[in-house]
């Protein structure tokens, strides 16, 4: 499976640069994030007016991305809604917004979810529609708010993001503050596989038919799964002769007390009737 | 001896246990049943040899044409036509061979009309659309070859009634000629053919029917316009409305010259009616005009002048002329009448005169007449008698004689929109239904025959007699619940609105029932049923109730019409109660929970995305309310390309406050990009389906967990250009792409790309699996895949120590909103058929494996193992491998002739397949409908739980009899030897 795990989330608008087609995923970009100081660096993103409803919204300026690749006018932003609220830019992708404790706190305690949005096609965003992904919101504390994203290509196209906490998040969901109201974010791009071609013998036919051959030979079994409906009455007989002939000397050691004047032919005589009689 | 004789008993016992995987000859029609269906007649064309059986050869819409005995309705043979192939017109020529015209009048067909055999085809092309009409003229002959004429495609052909060689073609290549009627005026060379151009102009064409010449061209125009069809009152003269529907235009073109005139409706009748619409008919001199509540009929007299001879408010139905005699036409009229129909014989001049009256009573679940067939025959005292055969609402044929009904066919079941089960009532002492049919005599005759069979003793009339014995045996057709649960109710929606309740036993109709709420009313036009969902199953503490089910429906073909839902008591049939929604219904969730009467609870889905609750109970609600937060859901949309997750968010913020109303939200979406990709196809798991275990073991003692989650989505994606017919691209522009998707959180946890293939793609998803048939363009050949997926959070728990210790996380619960560690595994394989329907077969408790049953396009039903379908087969499987029941990997699945679970049969016009569990965990019920019906028991693994059927009990008894007489006599042997020896 190819895919590149980027940890800064900014990298991620130049590997889609980087996409011409959809079967090639470049490798390049894996660079540290800090380079890029997003935490140090608080900006209003544009002068569009900030809804009032949706806690301030600080991105970290993006003249660092367009300094490095002046071309690229790709870039698409992320929203966010807590609950039922409406979408709120949360900045561009390539910079998340960092602190969500006005929102997040309510959110924490209603156990309500967290949704992220973005466009469906980077080149001309939104695209057809916006890709919706959500997440209930005790899922994400832990040391600080961990996330994770999985965001399936097609090309220049989002087919879906998977959003969600990186690790496990148990049923019975515990309210639990985290200790930053900041967001840790892990990223996996990921494209389609190809399918298994399915299996061509044709240029094994001879071969195929020793191979069959193989088949029909009954593979070796041990002796006792071939003999065993034959070993099991033989076992049976052979008990019975063994007890017959353990009870033989008994019978004539019991017998010659009152029979003392007979010989030990009436003995003998009586082993056959005992056994019949035991039968 | 005794030990001896356990042996030949237990070997004996044993052979009757051995493995039988197919059926013997003998065992066909014991746990299976086929019935045979043709659809609703759309036309009806009666033969009139002379000598011979009498038949009746009939159209359907369902595509069929068919030869059935006009004496009891049965068929003496039939064709289904494809699903595109739409028949036209039939008709019978030269007394012996069956015309029709299909595919738009596009294909003319010829077959023979005995043995329904085809004897020619042709193919008629023309340079437009238009409305086709099959003409058999009597006795239009050129070169001695009676003549067909056809009008189709803009072109009128003349075509040789012996081969299909068209013979001579005229084009009316007029852009806006929109033909009406083709007219062949008896006992002359002449064709009429007449319609409208540009909206208001009348045009005549007069055509020598001899080598297609125009004689003569005629138009006139008519500044109001037309509205919808003529109506042929003579050879020369058409009836026809303006565009307003309230003025009759009577044309009439005798030798080739166009005159006309007008006559408003309110001229005829006196109170004021809506825009009426001519009913089509082709009595001479008269016709018949509609409006909402009223039917009335015209005679025209003479050259225009029109008069009324009947008016009325009842349904009512007229049939086509039937002429008896040199100048005689008589014509059959229905009217219905509370409980009976009264059938009228008129001739077309003497209205007032009847030739027959008859009342017939009809039952109300039939619903309206809608067609009239009329025939005549000649009576024993030489006078003229007729039959009619007519079409019911429910799509039923019956054919009704000397006032009774001589037969009825049941052809509304050939077309099942949705089936569901019903469990039997449970047999009470007292009531028992059962009764005791056999006397001990009749009893012992049985078994004696029976173990004739077995010992071969029987001559061929014995075995005849066991044989239908066996097919008759009353156990199966009993009316109450059994020990196996082989015994169930089929409940089927039609698609004339009509339930069916089946017997499994032997396929007969238990009850069944027209539902009234889709029926056509003033609030709702044009109902159609849409889904049947099982609404009651009592089994635990309400255990009184009879079972019920839910009839969803809506008003109308979009989905923005309100929806109807009716609860019917699957018992007796009767409609318990019906609700009209004020709201419409785009999907409907049966929820898992149930309440105090064993209600299941379903959310319906409407337009506006709000979700209702039904029942509309209070327990109902405090029970959703619990599970509020749990409850997701998602939908797709086809044309977008997008699939949605949602869920409930609070009550309905509407003006009108209602309980049961709730809004949703979004939670996630898939957009698949427009460009590239297309869904075709959506497939979750079965609801009701029971998964056995959760792990696997594989060879090296290793186990795997099955990713086992009931809100997995499989969808399939194809290029847009490759959505079309197979063959329609290159390899290079074709593409599939498999998903599976979690419908919680919209996770993909697989997608795969197949390059070079193409749709349609059946699949079907079970357990922890899913397995999809398409096309391969590379390979040239259908492919089947299977996708597995795996649990690898729980992989780590194999460690005996740890399950002993209790430091497992096997019982925790487990939340989708984890990251999902799972993998997957695939394989593809050729496979040769292409399919119409796929389904895998289900059993109580999951524990007997799986078949998939494939619809092939033969219309049979095969099975076949999952094993086949292992992603893990491999080309030389080691020893481990091979115990665990791995087949070594070939490139195609076999196709084993034995593994046809309709053996001989085919069931015409295959549409689904449906599995029910039995009670009995190895079994499965199958019942597999189309234009026919089929049904059977299948056991996947053999019926390793019960003995089967044709079991001799009576020779286990004598066995028995005879060891208990061999150890009397042995011992009282030996008692004697022992006596003897003691004397001795």
């Amino acid at each position: 499976m190819k895919w590149v795990e980027v940890i800064v989330s900014f990298i991620l608008t130049l590997s889609f640069l980087s996409f011409p087609s959809c079967g090639f995923q470049s490798d390049e970009l894996l660079v540290d994030d800090e380079e890029f100081g997003l935490e140090g660096a608080p900006q209003h993103r544009s002068p569009e007016p900030i809804p009032t409803r949706s806690p301030p919204v600080t991105s970290p300026t993006r003249k660092r991305h367009s300094d490095l690749d002046s071309d690229s006018k790709i870039q698409f932003s992320l929203d966010h809604a807590f609950g039922d609220s409406d979408f709120s830019p949360a900045g561009t992708f390539s910079a998340r917004l960092k602190t969500w404790s006005h929102g997040g706190q309510n959110l924490l305690e209603s156990d309500d979810f967290y949704r992220i949005r973005l466009p469906s096609n980077v080149l001309s965003p939104p695209g057809r529609d916006f890709i919706i992904s959500s997440v209930k919101a005790r899922c994400l504390p832990r040391e600080s708010l961990d996330e994770h994203f999985v965001i399936h290509m097609e090309g220049v196209n989002v087919l879906a993001v998977n959003y969600g906490s990186p690790g496990s998040c148990p049923y019975p969901r515990n309210l639990k503050l985290p200790a930053k109201w900041s967001f840790s974010s892990h990223t996996v791009l990921k494209n389609s596989e190809q399918a298994p071609r399915a299996p061509v013998f044709t240029e094994e036919i001879l071969g195929g038919e020793n191979a069959e051959g193989e088949v029909v030979q009954p593979a070796e079994r041990s002796f006792w799964a071939k003999y065993w409906m034959y070993l099991i009455p033989l076992g049976l007989i052979v008990m019975n002769a063994v007890t017959q002939a353990m009870n033989m000397p008994e019978e004539q050691a019991t017998g010659q007390v009152p029979a003392q004047g007979q010989p030990s032919a009436g003995a003998v005589q009586r082993g056959p009737s005992s056994a019949v009689r035991r039968r | 001896m005794a030990i001896r004789s356990f042996f030949l008993f237990i070997l004996f016992f044993s052979s009757s246990l051995s493995p039988v995987f197919s059926l013997y000859e003998d065992q066909v029609g014991l746990m299976d049943w086929h019935q045979q269906y043709i659809g609703k007649v759309k036309q009806a064309v009666f033969s009139s040899q002379r000598a011979g059986r009498k038949r009746v050869v009939v159209s359907t819409e369902e595509n069929v044409i068919a030869s059935l005995d006009l004496r009891h309705g049965e068929i003496f043979w039939r064709h289904l036509l494809g699903a595109d192939d739409v028949i036209d017109g039939i008709d019978i020529g030269l007394g012996k061979y069956v015309i029709t015209l299909s595919s738009g009048g596009s294909i003319l067909r010829s077959w023979n009309l005995p043995d329904g055999q085809m004897v020619w085809e042709s193919s008629l092309q023309g340079p437009k659309h238009s409305k086709s009409f099959l003409l058999v003229p009597t006795n239009l002959k050129f070169d001695k070859d009676n003549v067909l004429v056809v009008f189709s495609n803009g072109r009128l052909h003349a075509i040789s009634c012996i081969d299909g060689e068209v013979l001579w073609k005229k084009d009316f290549e007029a852009e806006s000629f929109e033909v009406q009627q083709v007219i062949l005026p008896p006992g002359s060379d002449l064709i009429h053919v007449v319609g409208f151009a540009a909206f208001s102009q009348f045009e005549m064409y007069q055509i020598n029917a001899k080598n297609g010449e125009l004689l003569k061209h005629e138009s006139a125009s008519f500044s109001s316009g037309f509205l919808g069809q003529v109506s042929l009152v003579s050879t020369e003269t058409v009836v026809a409305l303006d565009s307003t529907g309230s003025i009759l235009l009577t044309i009439s073109f005798q030798d080739g010259k166009i005159s006309s005139q007008q006559t408003p409706i309110s001229n005829l009748v006196e109170d004021s009616l809506g825009p009426a619409v001519i009913i089509p008919s082709s009595v001479s001199g008269i016709f018949a005009i509609k409006t909402d509540a009223v039917t009335i009929f015209i005679r025209v007299i003479g050259k225009g002048n029109l008069e009324v001879v009947e008016k009325t408010t009842h349904e009512i139905a007229v049939s086509d002329a039937l002429s008896i005699s040199e100048d005689q036409q008589a014509f059959a009229l229905i009217q219905h009448a509370s409980s009976e129909i009264h059938l009228t014989v008129k001739l077309a001049h003497d209205w007032d005169g009847n030739l027959l009256k008859e009342s017939v009573k009809m039952d109300r679940q039939r619903g309206l007449v809608h067609k009239v067939f009329i025939n005549n025959y000649i009576r024993t005292d030489r006078s003229y008698g007729f039959r009619v055969l007519i079409v019911m609402e429910d799509h039923s044929l019956l054919l009704l004689q000397q006032g009774e009904i001589v037969w009825s066919r049941e052809d509304g079941l050939a077309s099942i929109i949705d089936v569901t089960t019903s469990e039997l009532p449970v047999e009470r002492d007292g009531v028992s239904v059962a009764k005791v049919e056999h006397n001990l005599f009749e009893w012992l005759k049985g078994h004696m025959l029976k173990l004739k069979g077995t010992l071969m003793l029987a001559s061929p009339e014995d075995m005849a007699a066991i044989q239908s014995m066996r097919l008759k045996s009353s156990e199966k057709s009993k009316m109450t619940r059994d020990h196996n649960g082989f015994r169930k109710l089929l409940i089927v929606l039609t698609r004339a609105g009509k339930l069916f309740a089946l017997h499994t036993g032997d396929g007969r109709i238990v009850w069944s029932y027209l539902l009234r709420s889709l029926h056509k009313s003033e609030a709702c036009q044009s109902p159609i049923g849409l889904n049947l969902y099982q609404w009651q199953v009592p089994h635990h503490h309400a255990m009184d109730e009879n079972p019920s089910v839910l009839v969803v429906s809506r008003c109308g073909p979009s989905s923005d019409t309100s929806g109807v839902l009716s609860f019917v008591d699957t018992y007796t049939g009767k409609e318990l109660s019906s609700l009209s929604l004020d709201h419409a219904v785009v999907q409907v969730i049966p929820l898992p929970y149930t309440d105090s009467t064993e209600q299941r609870l379903h959310l319906l889905i409407d337009a506006d995305k709000h979700a209702h609750l039904y029942p509309k109970t209070s327990g109902a609600l405090s029970i959703f309310k619990r599970e509020f937060s749990n409850i997701y859901w998602y939908s797709v949309e086809d044309q977008n390309g997008i699939i949605k997750g949602h869920a409930l968010k609070c009550k309905c913020t509407g003006e009108v406050a209602d309980e049961f109303c709730f809004d949703t939200r979004d939670l996630w979406s898939v957009v698949f990009p427009s460009e590239s990709e297309k869904t075709i196809a959506t497939v979750t798991r079965k609801l009701n389906e029971v998964v056995h275990t959760q792990a696997k073991v594989v060879a090296d003692e290793d186990v795997m967990y099955k990713y086992i989650s009931r809100n997995l989505l499989f969808v399939a994606t194809v290029a847009p250009k490759g959505s079309g017919e197979i063959g329609s691209v290159t390899p290079e522009e074709s593409w599939l792409v498999a998903y599976l998707i979690d419908t919680v959180t919209g996770r993909i946890l697989h997608r795969v790309t197949h390059h070079g293939s193409q749709g349609p793609v059946h699949a079907v998803f079970s357990e922890n699996w899913v397995v999809y048939h398409y096309f391969n363009l590379r390979a040239h050949r259908y492919e089947m895949s299977v996708i597995e997926i795996y649990d690898q959070s729980r992989a780590d728990n194999k460690d005996v120590w740890k399950l002993v210790l209790g430091k497992h996380n096997l019982t925790s619960p487990i939340s989708l909103f984890s990251r999902p560690e799972v993998i997957t595994k695939s394989q593809s394989y050729f496979f040769t058929h292409s399919l119409k329907a796929i389904a895998v077969t289900s059993t109580a408790k999951g524990i007997t494996s799986k078949q998939l049953l494939l619809g092939t396009i033969g219309d049979q039903v095969l099975a076949l193992d999952k094993r086949f379908l292992d992603p893990r087969r491999t080309v030389n499987p080691t020893q481990a491998e091979k115990e665990e029941g791995i087949i070594p990997l070939t490139d195609s699945l076999p196709i084993i002739p034995q593994s046809y679970v309709t053996h001989a049969l085919r069931v015409e016009g295959l549409r689904g397949i449906i599995t029910v569990p039995a009670k009995l965990e190895s079994t499965t019920l199958v019942f597999a409908h189309g234009v026919d019906l089929f049904f059977t028991q299948l056991a996947p693994s053999r019926t390793y739980d019960s003995l089967t059927e044709d079991f001799s009990y009576a020779l286990l008894l004598i066995t028995i009899v005879a060891l208990v007489a061999a150890i009397f006599v042995t011992w009282r042997l030996s008692e004697r030897k022992e006596l003897q020896e003691k004397w001795r």
